[in-house]
């Protein structure tokens, strides 16, 4: 296990970048924490697969240092930088046993016979699989063979770090559950530093420690699921967490309200002077449909999701999106939207502004 | 111009891909097939598209008989899961195409091509190849192709399940208001039980090859008539717990009792099995007649504004989903509370003998 | 997967039918016929049963023809599978340089056979044949027309030069349809060249590499134009193959009943191996899943 550290790094697939637009990775500093899970949350095209590729040591960054526990690996081979990693569709070897997959990595290392055995036998129970190590490996279900990548991924005690590329994609949701608890339990037994890479919110925010959303190469936020919740950076954030996610409204800030088309919304914080455009953000967890208090809205559906409503309305041509509990009843004169100050958050440009305590 | 499947099976090299099958599809309508890979979502599009022929029964189109007749003569469009174009025409005679096929005057198909453009956001790319765009962008082109067709079936095979999260939950929502005006009838395939709450209509859920309940989303999520379609519409799957009622008391597990109360009251004696769903287990005591239950906190997840909970309970897997963000230690004793009005009471075959009390006042 | 019943489109075929049934099935009858049958002339035919097929098995002719043939095939085969699989490992696998090499391996398979022989027949001649000339005057004894091994070794050299492209060209597609993560993960888990070659390359190329032996089995087999231009089946008899024994007979003594009978059997050998071949390869195949 190890610190990863990213140095200056940056990435064009171009050989003579000129303008920033041309890195489709733009320059980053971060350190990954010893045995912590990390996400690397974003649509296609943003960067993560990118950032993966040169820590896994596919590619050599155009700019820039890779650092494992201090070491320059920048320019070492996949081989030696001791990684494991599981690809998004199932990589398995179809002519070998299930037992001869999870041991093929300790294998080529040399590792003794007795030890092979055992650990073979130790991941296989991990993986739910002891009772069919000695089946092929052609001809399993994509969900199993996903199971053997992970088990060989899992299989070497020493590695510096696992790496996954969407690894869910090819598996039903009830298998999702079942893969990612798995995954989740083996972090906390054994502490590997993880990193893992996928565009579901849902996949990133309940797997790890911390979620780094990346938006157009760039890292926008680095945070625990809570804080991603509670308080994005950038309205990318708000918007890309959260299902719906956040309502972005343009605002005039004075003090600690914000004013909407003649109407005002409290703030739980008050702000100087702001420049630029100004919006404010608020979780549709945060709203509230009432009868009496806040902005006057029209109704134009309500989702019925089980086990919350979502009410999709409109207000002077924005979209404001409410998600009601199960059990609240909605009626015909419920027309107003009104937000919880506290969970209202300002934003400048698409940044967050912290504003002062009121 | 309803859609019937009378009696509709297909068997395959001795295989059953389709058991006997009922279903009225009417027209406007939205249809989700819900299931699990491999449980007959597939087969049975096929069957309704002409694609396949039923090994027995007939397939009414608006009370005739089309049962053998092929696709070609029907109308009715498809979207797969993969984006199918045509990678040489530009997206403007992609959408066109079929108009073309049905000798349309080029008037016609200028107009109901850019209708369809509008609609699917696609105006901007109509001259582009469809893989100079993106994958939501080359499935809109699609879909727009399957619109444009103006079929009376339209049947969408898990037609989002290759986009990111993000873009689905766009078209999650064009999807429907795109159906409402054409008037034809919807059919999707999914196997995501949020998907099928999403796009509303009605629900049928597919387990090996069965349709086991088929009605409007909402009543099939709240009131399931076993305990297999309660577990494929339940994302996390729903919890399972053996019970057993004496007189006017359900046990539950080791000692918790609680009274058999409205409908569970005139139950016979005997041994149930009650299901609830995720969210309903909840931490802390909110309800008075609420049940304890003491388990084992194997794993938790945090989403930031909720908490999921797995939990071991005497053997038994169960999932919660919580809300707030709680820091719970792993490996320890978590005591859990369920309000009984939450719980189904399945018999021991898994058919539903009372409903949750909760989801019958909704 | 069953299609939609509509008995409209036997008609359609119909033509191909009959086409088919003149192309072959007809002069195979007419073989079949010739088989069982003798004559002295003047279309006038006797019943012979199974007389020339009862010679046939008794030849010593038709015995050491099968004889050579079966080696042909074995040296070729083994020869020109490893080096196709060989050739298609080493080519690039995209750009500039792979097209070209594509386009350079297709060169030999689009040469007709009997130009391909006339080639070699010139090429290795000593007096205007560039090979042949030049292993004369390194002083290596060479002459195809009546050494016995520099006639076997330059008709399978031959066949290697014009084959090995086709067996190359369907393994490099085998090995283009391999996804980049399994050379990845194989990085990651530190496999040895050799242990990438035996466990994904080679298991993903058993598909098109068995139809690359079956079909130069049975091409190699029935080997004809080639050797019958360079050497003419000879020094001796030294290179003359089934099909080559077969014209002999046929053309050259106008022994059509026996001849006859020697295309049915030649038939049902290929056949015969070839389904052998078939069956074993898709066992191991089956074995292995």
């Amino acid at each position: 296990m190890a610190k990863i550290t990213l140095d200056n790094l940056a990435h064009s697939y171009l050989p003579n970048p000129t303008s920033e637009d041309d890195f489709a990775l733009k320059q980053l500093d971060h350190d990954w924490v010893d045995g912590e899970a990390y996400a690397l949350l974003g649509s296609s095209g943003c960067g993560k697969s990118t950032l993966l590729n040169i820590i896994s040591g596919l590619l050599t960054p155009s700019q820039g240092r890779i650092l494992f526990d201090g070491v320059d690996v920048t320019h070492a081979p996949t081989a030696e930088r001791n990684i494991a990693q599981v690809f998004q569709f199932p990589v398995v070897y179809d002519t070998m046993t299930v037992r001869e997959n999870l041991a093929f990595p300790l294998k080529n290392r040399g590792e003794k016979p007795s030890y092979i055995a055992s650990r073979v036998n130790q991941i296989a129970q991990m993986i739910g699989m002891e009772t069919e190590l000695d089946r092929k490996a052609r001809g399993l279900t994509a969900d199993a063979k996903q199971k053997i990548s992970l088990g060989r991924g899992m299989v070497r005690e020493d590695v510096n770090a696992l790496l996954f590329d969407e690894p869910l994609t090819v598996i039903d949701p009830h298998m999702k559950w079942e893969l990612r608890t798995q995954l989740k339990k083996l972090h906390h037994e054994f502490g590997h530093t993880m990193i893992y890479v996928t565009h579901d919110q849902t996949e990133a925010l309940t797997f790890a420690d911390k979620v780094v959303v990346m938006y157009d190469g760039r890292v926008v936020q680095i945070g625990t699921p809570e804080e991603l919740f509670e308080t994005p950076e950038h309205t990318f954030v708000g918007y890309f967490i959260g299902s719906p996610g956040m309502n972005v409204i343009p605002a005039k800030v004075d003090g600690d309200k914000a004013y909407i088309n003649g109407s005002y919304v409290q703030l739980g914080r008050g702000y100087g002077p702001l420049n630029g455009k100004i919006e404010i953000g608020v979780r549709p967890e945060f709203a509230t449909l009432s009868d009496t208090d806040g902005l006057p809205v029209k109704i134009r559906r309500i989702e019925d999701v089980g086990r919350h409503k979502i009410i999709r309305a409109e207000f002077f041509g924005n979209d404001i999106n409410i998600i009601a509990s199960e059990g609240t009843p909605i009626s015909a004169d419920m027309n107003r939207v009104s937000f919880d100050p506290a969970h209202v958050n300002v934003y400048a440009n698409d940044w967050r502004v912290k504003g002062e305590a009121a | 111009m309803a859609l019937a499947l009378e009696r509709v099976s297909k068997v395959v090299n001795g295989q059953t891909h389709i058991h006997e099958t009922d279903l009225v599809l009417q027209p406007g309508t939205m249809n989700v097939l819900l299931g699990p890979t491999l449980s007959g979502k597939t087969s049975l599009m096929r069957l309704m598209a002409g694609l396949d022929v039923p090994t027995s029964g007939r397939i009414l189109w608006n009370g005739q008989d089309v049962t053998g007749m092929r696709v070609q003569d029907r109308k009715v469009a498809m979207v797969y899961q993969q984006f199918i174009n045509y990678p040489s025409m530009t997206v403007y005679d992609n959408i066109a195409s079929p108009l073309k096929l049905m000798g349309k005057s080029s008037s016609e198909i200028d107009a109901a091509v850019k209708k369809a453009a509008d609609l699917m956001k696609l105006t901007p790319m109509l001259q582009r190849k469809p893989l100079e765009l993106s994958g939501g962008q080359q499935q809109r082109c699609a879909l727009a192709r399957a619109l444009v067709k103006n079929a009376g079936l339209v049947l969408l095979d898990e037609p989002l399940a290759n986009l990111d999260y993000k873009l689905r939950e766009e078209l999650r929502i064009e999807i429907p208001k795109i159906f409402e005006e054409s008037g034809s009838i919807f059919v999707y395939a999914t196997t995501e039980p949020e998907e099928a709450l999403l796009l509303g209509g009605n629900t049928a859920t597919l387990w090996e090859g069965r349709v086991t309940q088929f009605g409007p989303t909402p009543t099939v999520y709240r009131q399931p008539v076993d305990a297999t379609t309660a577990r494929v519409f339940s994302d996390p799957p729903m919890n399972f717990l053996q019970i057993s009622k004496t007189g006017h008391v359900l046990m539950f597990g080791k000692g918790q009792k609680t009274p058999a109360t409205g409908a569970l009251a005139n139950l016979p004696d005997g041994r149930y099995i009650a299901g609830f769903r995720p969210n309903h287990v909840e931490i802390g005591k909110h309800t008075a007649d609420a049940v304890k239950f003491t388990t084992n906190l194997v794993v938790t997840e945090l989403t930031g504004s909720e908490t999921f909970v797995h939990l071991d309970h005497h053997g038994d897997k169960w999932v919660g989903l919580v809300h707030g963000v709680h820091n719970l230690t792993l490996g320890a004793p978590l005591d859990v509370y369920l309000d009984p009005s939450h719980v189904y009471i399945f018999g021991e075959n898994g058919q539903l003998v009372a409903p949750a009390a909760y989801a019958v006042a909704a | 997967m069953e299609k939609t019943v509509n008995q409209k489109a036997w008609f359609l075929v119909l033509p191909v039918l009959l086409l088919v049934a003149f192309s072959a099935v007809i002069p195979l009858m007419t073989v079949v016929n010739y088989a069982f049958q003798d004559t002295f002339g003047n279309n006038v035919f006797f019943w012979a049963g199974l007389t020339w097929f009862e010679e046939l098995i008794e030849s010593d002719r038709m015995w050491a023809a099968l004889g050579r043939q079966a080696i042909f095939s074995a040296i070729i085969l083994a020869i020109e599978v490893p080096l196709g699989i060989f050739v298609a490992l080493n080519m690039p696998k995209k750009g500039f340089w792979a097209s070209f090499c594509l386009v350079l391996m297709s060169l030999p398979l689009l040469i007709p056979w009997n130009v391909v022989g006339t080639i070699w027949q010139i090429f290795g001649r000593v007096d205007i044949g560039l090979l042949g000339y030049t292993l004369d005057k390194l002083g290596i004894s060479y002459n195809y027309t009546q050494d016995f091994y520099a006639a076997w070794i330059t008709v399978i050299v031959m066949d290697v030069w014009h084959w090995t492209s086709l067996v190359a060209l369907l393994a490099y597609a085998g090995l283009q349809s391999i996804p980049d993560a399994y050379y990845q993960a194989a990085k990651i888990d530190q496999a040895s060249r050799w242990n990438v070659f035996r466990y994904i390359e080679l298991p993903k190329m058993a598909g098109v590499l068995m139809i690359a032996i079956l079909l130069r089995f049975m091409d190699s087999f029935m080997i004809y134009t080639e050797p019958f231009v360079v050497t003419g089946g000879g020094p001796g008899n030294a290179t003359t193959f089934l099909s080559i024994d077969l014209v002999k007979m046929a053309l050259g003594q106008f022994d059509l009943g026996p001849a006859a009978a020697f295309s049915l059997m030649y038939f049902l050998v290929i056949l015969l191996i070839s389904w052998v071949f078939y069956t074993v390869m898709t066992n191991l195949d089956k074995r292995e899943g």
